[in-house]
């Protein structure tokens, strides 16, 4: 596995293998993190949750395979990927001009089941159009490993390790610094004061609408690098789900820090546990942390004085 | 137009408000015994699955369109349930007695699970029980020795009273059987909403702040809210081991949980109707799909995952321009045709409400 390399100790060769699992894990646990920045951003800005960002992944994915694959319409990656990003983006904004955006004034749940409407529709369409068969994504991301002192690191891992710290930045610095990212927030926090100031709040949302499937896009890119993608490959949006509720739901480094939280606890849990346990994992620790923390480990709940 | 003038709070919470609709009740539990005398078997059948749907659509609508809290985990309880009655069927006790048993131990566990969860609300509570849902699959793989694991169960033949009941070889019998309980299931919930807790239920859903102002203790209600919800939950669960014949690890998966909610939706939130409206077209949603398909394209194409998108659509649909759902829509063109000329197009206009954000800065 380490190649030819010859590690003297056995204990040498446990740092490594944990090394190793806990650079997969963290590869994993950005994917998952970027999906929960979709949720984050959406939450954020409209107070709603996007049960289909996990679909909204895998039609991300599935856009770029569909313009970069020889099969398909074959455009150079590099070209496919910023278009697909754009192509998500317009459909985001579009999601919300002909639906929810209906839906203005309507229950939190409403907005629930709706999304998890959309989500089945996402992954009907998404198989009527690419079929049900796991496919590869022709991506330049997806070739060589790169070798660090024993720990083998594929070129898509650290490509998705470093996309994803770079958009979280950005997308903190676009909410903590610029006047649209205040606006968004403004409008969460209470849309009958944020009409009376001046924002268009609708408008607001249709953009933060449009910046989820760009970051969908994103993930699904980085996703479809890393290995196959079928239609049902959103279903990964649940293990997001742990991420963002871990992460406080409402913190854009605390959606990326719970994707991590999420991923690297997989590999060590199918690693060291019996087989039966291991999946179980993530999903205990969300339950833990709803129970004894029930708004994250980066809270940004203050309890309302009256 | 009838008009129900009440001059005492007996006569406001009475079962039926007139002597015509208790006629119109009345008849339809005739029909619904008549049934079998009318219809094929193979219908009979489709009915049955309609009613445990509809069982199911009554717990959770209880928890849902009564007191407010959306759950995305009661797939779980039909579990919990339908092993809890074969599990004891198994050890020696009478149907007539793990039956009601496998309810009740189901409503316990879920009261003792909502514990945790009541602390949240909205969306955690939703996400909370969907990690319920898939835990659950795993957690009956590992307890194996008494769930069988990913192999299964068989239930064994139903015994009331020495009369044997058995979905293949006597539908008519399992449909009377499915008939009874549905009927106790449904008394239940409407003479709990007559009571006081059915009233603090609903008291909850429309303001917790209000309900708390009026002496409504919030988590004990939401508690019993979701054991009484898992307890109806628990005995379509059962219903649907005998209809099933055969269940595993992924009978009871998060899709089912998410078709139930989407099913009391569509039928339309908070009322019993609704569930009835929502089971049938569950129900008979796959049927009339795949009629549709052989119609359009001839038979024997496959296309996965077209019944789920079709449900998702129709849902789409709904929230959109009915958010009331079937029974709100009958409700309307009811209205309308009574008050015949003087039915005005607001009537049924909801209060707009603005979000607030639960995270204060």
């Amino acid at each position: 596995m380490f190649g030819s390399e010859t590690v003297h100790s056995g204990r040498g060769e446990e740092i490594l293998e944990v090394l190793q699992l806990l650079v997969s894990g963290l590869a994993n646990g950005c994917v998952y993190g970027l999906i929960a920045l979709g949720f984050v951003l959406i939450y954020k800005a409209t107070e709603a949750v996007n049960f289909a960002q996990g679909d909204f992944m895998m039609l991300g994915a599935f856009v770029t395979l569909g313009l970069t694959n020889a099969e398909y319409l074959d455009l150079p990656f590099w070209i496919a990927a910023p278009l697909a990003i754009t192509i998500m983006a317009v459909l985001g904004y579009l999601l919300d001009f002909f639906i929810l955006r209906h839906l203005f004034g309507q229950s939190q749940t409403a907005v629930v089941i709706l999304t998890i409407a959309l989500g089945f529709v996402l992954r009907f369409v998404a198989g009527l159009i690419w079929g049900h068969e796991p496919q590869t994504l022709e991506s330049p991301l997806a070739l060589g490993d790169v070798q660090l002192g024993g720990v083998v690191l594929g070129m898509a891992d650290v490509a998705v390790i470093v996309v994803t710290f770079l958009l979280t930045w950005s997308l903190y610095q676009f909410f903590q610094r610029t006047k649209l990212g205040l606006a968004m927030q403004a409008a969460s926090q209470n849309q009958m004061a944020a009409y009376f100031m001046g924002i268009p709040v609708r408008w607001v949302q249709g953009l933060i609408w449009g910046l989820a499937g760009a970051t969908a896009a994103v993930a699904g890119i980085l996703f479809a690098s890393k290995g196959a993608i079928d239609p049902n490959a959103g279903l990964l949006g649940i293990k997001a789900f742990a991420a963002a509720v871990i992460g406080g739901f409402g913190s854009l480094p605390g959606a990326l820090a719970g994707g991590l939280i999420v991923g690297v606890i997989e590999p060590f849990a199918a690693r060291y546990l019996a087989a039966g346990y291991s999946q179980i994992a993530p999903y205990a620790l969300l339950l833990a942390v709803l129970v004894f923390r029930p708004h994250g480990l980066f809270s940004q709940v203050r309890v309302k004085k009256v | 137009m009838r008009i129900h003038f009440k001059t005492t709070y007996e006569q406001d919470i009475r079962l039926f408000p007139d002597l015509w609709t208790a006629c119109v009740y009345g008849a339809l539990i005739l029909l619904a015994f008549a049934l079998p005398y009318l219809i094929n078997e193979f219908y009979i059948g489709e009915v049955t699955n309609v009613l445990i749907w509809a069982i199911a659509g009554l717990g959770l609508m209880l928890l849902t369109g009564q007191t407010g809290q959306a759950s995305l985990g009661h797939a779980a309880f039909l579990a919990i349930g339908c092993y809890t009655n074969t599990i004891l069927i198994e050890q020696g006790l009478p149907f007539i007695v793990a039956f009601p048993l496998a309810g009740i131990i189901t409503g316990v566990v879920g009261a003792i699970i909502a514990i945790p969860a009541l602390r949240l609300h909205g969306i955690y509570l939703a996400i909370a029980t969907i990690a319920l849902s898939i835990l659950a699959d795993d957690i009956i793989v590992l307890l194996e020795p008494w769930t069988g694991g990913v192999s299964g169960k068989f239930p064994e033949m139903i015994t009331v009273f020495g009369l044997e009941i058995e979905r293949w070889t006597m539908p008519t019998r399992f449909y009377y059987l499915v008939l009874v309980v549905t009927i106790i299931c449904t008394l239940f919930y409407r003479n709990l909403l007559r009571s006081p807790l059915g009233r603090a239920f609903a008291a909850v859903r429309d303001s917790e702040v209000s309900a708390t102002a009026m002496g409504v203790h919030i988590a004990r209600t939401k508690a019993t809210a979701f054991g009484l919800s898992c307890m109806i939950t628990g005995w379509a669960g059962a219903l649907m081991g005998y209809y099933a014949g055969t269940f595993n690890n992924e009978t009871f998966s998060i899709v089912i949980s998410i078709t139930l909610l989407m099913m009391i939706v569509i039928g339309g939130l908070g009322s019993i109707h609704g569930a009835f409206f929502g089971a049938v077209v569950v129900a008979f949603l796959p049927q009339g799909l795949s009629i549709l398909k052989d119609g359009l394209i001839g038979g024997g194409v496959a296309i996965p995952g077209l019944e789920t998108g079709v449900f998702g659509m129709i849902l789409i649909l709904f929230i959109l321009f009915e958010p009331m759902g079937i029974y709100g829509r009958w409700l309307k063109i009811r209205i309308w045709f009574e008050l015949f000329p003087f039915a005005r197009k607001d009537m049924f206009r909801r209060q707009k409400s603005y979000l607030k954000t639960e995270r204060l800065r």
